[in-house]
């Protein structure tokens, strides 16, 4: 299979326009901007036969695609941050009306403070609206996921829809090499789109979303519980099957080293790579260090996870949120549930924020926090990490007298 | 020649839908809200179809011949319009319960 | 399919829990008799929700999806993409949508699908206040009227949908009443006709909301249209042709003094109300010679 050239969002792209969307509705955000114009670029050139609807918002965006699905095709949008943010509200009801919608999030915090880049903290507000989450470590994985992600989010059990997220920047800028099948191996995997639930058809009626009773609403939630149940076989049946047909099988967590490993940090995202170049280094110094990345986040593979790191005996888990007033942030809150009882002690890292570089460095400091504490030289760790000089002391101005 | 079958072939498929849908057509019974209805005077109606075409609830109608009007008291809110839009007053307001 | 538990004469159930006297359930009903079959709903949360069912329960024969407040244009123009993509060009696509979910919350999605000029029909009965969540002022409700947001009386006037409507030069809008129910039905024939963004904005009085009896809804709509206070108009290929002269120009007294809701506002209030319908529909008319000329 040969290599090309793409950055994240030309990888999405990409993946999106090999599984022929009929209608694609997409509202600009740094810095997913160049999904939405190469996607524009690719149905006024042809390349994609499909209405493209220039909304005005992100919200109008994911209405746009709740509307275009109920009629039987497959549409694309993509979004981002504060633009994820405003969708919020369309987002639960796509994934309550069980509408399959797969949209690549190119991960960028959250306002105030302003910022234009990378952290998590915008997906992880929507891990419970019932949508799916992939994060991706690569460029690679960002065409893997999205295509693998059509396959699951509209499997006749699963019905759910799937975020498929890229680090903004990090991933969406950066030029990777990536290996991409043809159009028609793709088309042979994705397979047309076809209506499997609630649909909106004048000859054959039916009235989507009406007012739920009290007596239904926790069924229909039950109903989603079940797909996400689903879901976790699903995904890995069609990573077995992506694996199969193109020789790359994407993973719901990956494992790196764990198997004698006396700690382990727990990643999520394009900060990985980075992460396990640290343990190799950490390794060739006689320390036994691992990794756990976790790439399908929704639905959380606790049992998967607790299998690799219940003989690790203390954990790290990096979030790239902050999880404002949780006892832990996102990832470190499941991971700790996961490991419930293993015997392993769990602590959490926050950093890497706003697009803050997490080097090599940093990670051996997190790994060194971990080994202090195996030794038994130190009972907790740092949570928040690579903090500049005095935090509160940040602005200081003159009292007017 | 086969001759006709009894039974069908195939007994008809029922098919799941998960989320919130509404897929029985009903009608609630709003008739009874009325706390008044109204009456006609078959002498003064013209037959113009004037009430008919003003009722919210749709449960008028009116026939060229016998009874000009009959209401679907089922469903007749009770609300009056009817009866203000009448050109020739033929209509007017009572109690629901001559008691009231 | 949907299955029958109950018949009706049209496409909408005589039993639905709208309030007596209820505006809405004579305009959906019309409209819809006009629309036909081959249409497909959007209605978001507030009365005319009453339409879209409850639970299984449908009050209509036709598809549709209950939205949300802000976003039934973009909804429309997504299943009108949707059916555009598969070649179904004739389906009417209609958002049904209260003054809250148009003029206020939903117009920057109605803007959107305006200027897109998307193949939809956006009807926005306007009952001129949120009378669903319990009466709360909206940005069409009129100076004076008094809700449960504004118990001394709205002290602005109401934003003007249709000039709003105009501005995007839409292919066709019109204005229409429950007053005349036979112009209401023309103009949603001739909607239904055009192809692209069409906008029916039609005054819908609520007994409920405004405070009067329920027999007096199309009484009280005739005296809105015969004082001016809603006029009717149509724009279409960007001229604007108004209705039959109101023929009580300028006197909303008596349209004002059958509503409790414009209790509190008398004395300068009416004389501030009949000012700007006056000088509301002197600029409507010279548009109308504009367009004319």
């Amino acid at each position: 299979m040969p290599f090309r050239m793409f950055d994240g969002n030309g990888a999405a792209v990409e993946a999106i326009r090999m599984a022929r969307p009929g209608v694609i509705a997409a509202y600009p955000i740094t810095p997913q901007s160049s999904i939405a114009e190469k996607l524009s670029d690719c149905v006024a050139n042809g390349q994609i036969d499909a209405e493209y609807i220039r909304v005005e918002s992100e919200h109008s965006a994911m209405s746009v695609c709740v509307g275009a699905c109920l009629t039987g095709v497959r549409v694309a949008t993509a979004t981002s941050s504060v633009g994820l943010a405003l969708m919020h509200e369309v987002c639960g009801v796509t994934s309550g009306c069980r509408l399959p919608v797969v949209m690549p999030v190119v991960n960028r915090s959250l306002v105030a403070p302003w910022s234009l880049w990378c952290d998590h903290q915008d997906t992880m507000a929507e891990r419970d609206t019932g949508w799916l989450q992939f994060y991706c470590g690569t460029v690679q994985e960002v065409l893997d996921l999205t295509l693998c992600a059509y396959r699951i989010s509209e499997h006749q059990d699963v019905l759910t829809p799937s975020m498929v997220c890229l680090d903004g920047f990090f991933l969406s800028h950066s030029m990777q090499k990536v290996s991409a099948p043809t159009d028609e191996e793709a088309w042979d995997f994705v397979g047309p789109y076809v209506r499997r639930n609630m649909y909106i058809d004048p000859t054959d009626v039916m009235f989507v979303n009406d007012l739920c009773p009290t007596s239904e609403y926790t069924e229909m939630r039950y109903q989603q519980k079940v797909g996400f149940e689903r879901a976790a076989d699903v995904a890995r049946e069609v990573f077995d099957e992506y694996g199969r047909r193109f020789g790359r099988r994407p993973c719901t967590v990956e494992k790196y080293l764990l198997d004698d490993a006396d700690i382990a940090l727990v990643t999520m995202g394009s900060m990985s790579g980075t992460a396990k170049f640290a343990v190799n280094e950490l390794r060739r110094q006689g320390v036994k260090a691992g990794l756990l990345r976790i790439c399908m986040f929704r639905p959380f593979p606790a049992g998967e996870i607790r299998e690799a790191l219940k003989n690790v005996p203390v954990v790290g888990v990096v979030d790239r949120s902050a999880g404002l007033g949780a006892a832990q942030p996102p990832a470190a809150t499941e991971v700790s549930a996961a490991l419930r009882g293993a015997g392993c002690r769990v602590f959490s890292f926050v950093g890497g924020l706003a697009g803050r570089d997490i080097s090599d460095g940093a990670f051996k400091g997190l790994y060194s926090e971990l080994l202090d504490v195996f030794e038994g030289q130190a009972q907790s760790v740092n949570t928040w990490f690579d903090l500049k000089g005095d935090p509160m002391a940040l602005r200081e101005v003159d009292i007017i007298c | 020649m086969s001759t006709q079958r009894e039974t069908p072939t195939s007994t008809p498929a029922k098919r799941r839908i998960l989320g919130p849908c509404s897929v029985v057509f009903t009608a609630a019974n709003t008739g009874s809200w009325r706390l008044e209805r109204p009456q006609l005077d078959e002498s003064k109606c013209i037959r113009c179809g004037t009430c008919a075409r003003s009722c919210p609830t749709d449960c008028i109608t009116v026939s060229r011949d016998g009874c000009p009007v009959v209401f679907d008291w089922y469903y007749c809110k009770g609300c009056g319009i009817c009866v203000n839009e009448c050109p020739k007053n033929a209509l007017s307001l009572v109690k629901e319960r001559g008691e009231h | 399919m949907l299955k029958m538990m109950a018949a009706s004469k049209g496409l909408v159930t005589h039993g639905v829990s709208s309030c007596q006297g209820c505006g809405i359930e004579l305009i959906i009903r019309n409209v819809l008799d006009v629309l036909g079959e081959d249409t497909v709903l959007v209605i978001p949360p507030g009365c005319a929700a009453l339409f879209s069912g409850t639970g299984p329960e449908a009050a209509v024969k036709l598809a549709g999806i209950q939205g949300n407040l802000e976003n039934s244009a973009a909804i429309a123009s997504g299943i009108a993409a949707g059916f555009r993509h598969q070649g179904n060009e004739h389906t009417t696509v209609c958002a049904f949508c209260g003054d809250g979910a148009t003029v206020d919350i939903g117009l920057q999605s109605l803007s959107g699908a305006m200027e897109r000029n998307e193949n939809i029909l956006y009807i926005c009965y306007d009952n001129e206040a949120y009378m669903n969540t319990g009466i709360q002022g909206s940005s069409s409700t009129p100076l004076g009227a008094s809700t449960t947001t504004t118990p001394a009386g709205k002290p602005v006037g109401s934003k003007d949908l249709i000039q709003i409507v105009m501005a995007h030069g839409v292919p066709y809008a019109a204005t229409a009443s429950v007053a005349d129910l036979g112009d209401l039905r023309r103009k949603v024939k001739k909607a239904k006709g055009i192809k692209g963004c069409r906008v029916l904005h039609i005054h819908c009085p609520c007994p409920t909301g405004w405070g009067y009896h329920s027999s007096k809804t199309i009484e009280l709509a005739r005296e809105g249209v015969d004082s001016g206070a809603w006029v009717l108009m149509e724009y279409e290929n960007g001229r604007v042709k108004l209705g039959r002269r109101p023929s009580k120009l300028g006197h909303a007294e008596d349209y004002m003094k059958l509503q409790k809701r414009f209790r509190t506002a008398v004395g300068e209030l009416t004389a501030q109300t009949n000012e700007r319908i006056i000088s509301r529909y002197e600029y409507l008319e010279k548009l109308e010679r504009l367009g004319g000329e």
